[in-house]
């Protein structure tokens, strides 16, 4: 029952208003419900994530985050938004108006746009289409334009510097990031959300894509291509703050800057809940509500994020591109190899071929790149 | 429906005229991206969605990153304007009207192909690519395959060219 109290509450004041209003109205509040509870849920998801990384950060930079606002810090976030809305709104003399204007709302597009996707719960889909996934990693690939407008028309070079690092990061971390889910698309045959998380549903809610080879695999490079996406660290580069400024959103101040921090968290949740339910099972688990076992999956999640930035350092940007190119994607394309094998071959040996294939290829990828450090700079004219 | 359709191609016809005659390069390239969402917009009104999403991640993903790549790294930061416009402006368009007469013509009279793997494709139910899957490797099978090579050729390429050379 409390398992399905949002659906329920819905579909009851639907009824009430059926009562009184033809079916097109219906439909139309139907879906009006749905835009504006996802419309809302962005926003405050993203209010209580800056929170939660303050404060997670701070602990483990053994220090307490934000607590002074509100007990615990918990109108911080209130705080931080009334900041930004009263700031005052700077555009540089050069740049280029709409576009500069047009790039901070474009960059949200997207972000918002995934939400329809996401499986909350046990038919809490806001729309569920049967090409689910393809339609997340469409909508994630136009984040880049709005980073391009944003970088081009601060006429800055700093902000053009740190707009093509944060593209080519985008780019290059897509590619693993689409053959990643090509395994989990060849064993269930379906693109829809709802259906692959109903397809982890057997041992009592506990058999996740995760406790299979490939799904292993799939997963750790979907996370990882995730994070990159998101420009997180250790993937920060793009906006390195002891390097260049703040990349491709320097000229940005108040609102603007928010919706671009916006953007960031509100891809960093759709990334999390997207590895949920492709990899752990979405909604699935035994005793909670589906919801909640969503929810909590999730911020776990997220909380990893938040570990790998408080713990680790930054890329250089020709390690994180080698590492894109020259190990997850290779490593990608033998998984994909690995999942035909799991579907054809009976239950034991295809658990033990598939870990070892996986486990060679892991092997020889790590041989083949050695590390690399560039030549050393010889200045003619210096000396 | 209808009204959708043409809504949205004359949206993009707009944005189309916009991206020829803006002064800005930048500014024409993100008026050719609004036009290939348009056409992703048309796909999704004729329940192609397979085909919209693909359009989406592709062009708009891909291939307009690499157009604005070219055109960041080509145009000075100062903005140089370009004239757009000459004095063949009426004979060119006289031209373009005649090519499109041509192709309208010959598209209306060419007999297409009905296997029946390729109609499967264009049915509306959720299981349509299936049936674009089944089609490609099936029927398809030998273009899917020189395109293949043609990438393979274009990677290879394009490693060629980057490649630093090595001091002699």
């Amino acid at each position: 029952m409390i398992d399905q109290l949002f659906v329920n509450i819905k579909q009851g004041g639907l009824q009430l208003l059926g009562g009184f209003l033809p079916e097109w109205a219906v439909i139309l509040v139907s879906i009006m419900m749905s835009i504006g509870i996802l419309a809302a849920l962005g926003p405050l998801i993203m209010m209580y994530l800056t929170l939660m990384e303050r404060k997670v950060v701070g602990r483990m930079q053994n220090r307490i985050g934000p607590n002074r606002v509100g007990k615990f810090g918990l109108l911080q976030p209130l705080a931080d938004g009334i900041k930004m809305l009263t700031k005052e709104d700077i555009v540089p003399v050069n740049a280029d108006k709409v576009v500069h204007f047009l790039a901070p709302i474009l960059i949200v597009v997207p972000a918002l746009l995934a939400f329809a996707v996401i499986p909350f719960g046990r038919n809490m889909t806001a729309v569920d289409l049967n090409i689910g996934v393809l339609f997340f990693l469409a909508v994630s690939s136009t984040g880049t334009l709005a980073i391009f407008m944003a970088s081009w028309s601060s006429r800055n070079k700093y902000s053009l510097l740190g707009g093509m690092r944060a593209v080519a990061q985008m780019i290059s971390y897509e590619v693993p990031m689409v053959m990643s889910v090509v395994p989990i698309l060849v064993v269930t045959g379906t693109m829809s959300t709802h259906a692959i998380v109903e397809a982890q549903g057997g041992w009592g809610g506990f058999r996740w894509f995760l406790f299979t080879p490939w799904g292993f695999a799939s997963a750790i490079i979907f996370f990882l291509c995730g994070v990159a996406e998101t420009n997180r660290s250790p993937f920060d580069l793009p906006e390195a703050e002891s390097e260049i400024i703040a990349g491709f959103h320097t000229e940005y101040s108040g609102m603007k800057f928010a919706l671009f921090y916006m953007a960031e968290f509100m891809n960093t949740f759709t990334i999390c809940a997207l590895t949920a339910t492709l990899f752990l099972g979405g909604w699935q688990g035994p005793l909670l509500p589906s919801w909640l076992w969503f929810f909590l999956k999730t911020y776990s999640l997220i909380f990893v994020m938040m570990w790998f930035r408080g713990t680790l350092p930054r890329f250089r940007v020709d390690q994180m591109m080698g590492l894109a190119w020259k190990f997850l994607l290779p490593f990608t394309f033998v998984n994909i190899g690995v999942a035909g094998v799991w579907y054809f071959a009976p239950r034991n040996t295809a658990a033990v071929v598939c870990t070892l294939i996986l486990a060679v290829t892991f092997w020889i990828l790590t041989k083949l790149n050695r590390i690399y450090t560039p030549e050393k700079r010889v200045y003619s004219f210096g000396d | 429906m209808q009204f959708a359709i043409y809504a949205l191609m004359v949206i993009s016809v707009v944005w189309a005229v916009c991206a020829v005659t803006l002064r800005s390069l930048f500014h024409s390239a993100l008026c050719f991206t609004a036009v290939l969402l348009g056409i992703a917009g048309i796909f999704v009104v004729l329940h192609a969605e397979f085909l919209a999403a693909v359009q989406v991640l592709i062009y708009v993903g891909a291939v307009m990153t690499l157009v604005i790549f070219a055109v960041m790294l080509t145009e000075r930061l100062t903005d140089v304007s370009v004239r757009a416009n000459n004095q063949q402006i009426w004979i060119g368009l006289l031209g373009g009207v005649a090519f499109l007469t041509l192709l309208i013509k010959v598209i209306l009279v060419t007999p297409w192909p009905k296997h029946p793997d390729a109609v499967a494709a264009t049915v509306m139910t959720s299981e349509n690519t299936k049936h674009i899957g089944i089609a490609l490797l099936s029927q398809y099978v030998f273009p899917f395959e020189v395109l293949a090579v043609v990438l393979t050729a274009v990677i290879i390429g394009a490693v060629v060219i980057a490649k630093k050379d090595k001091p002699a």
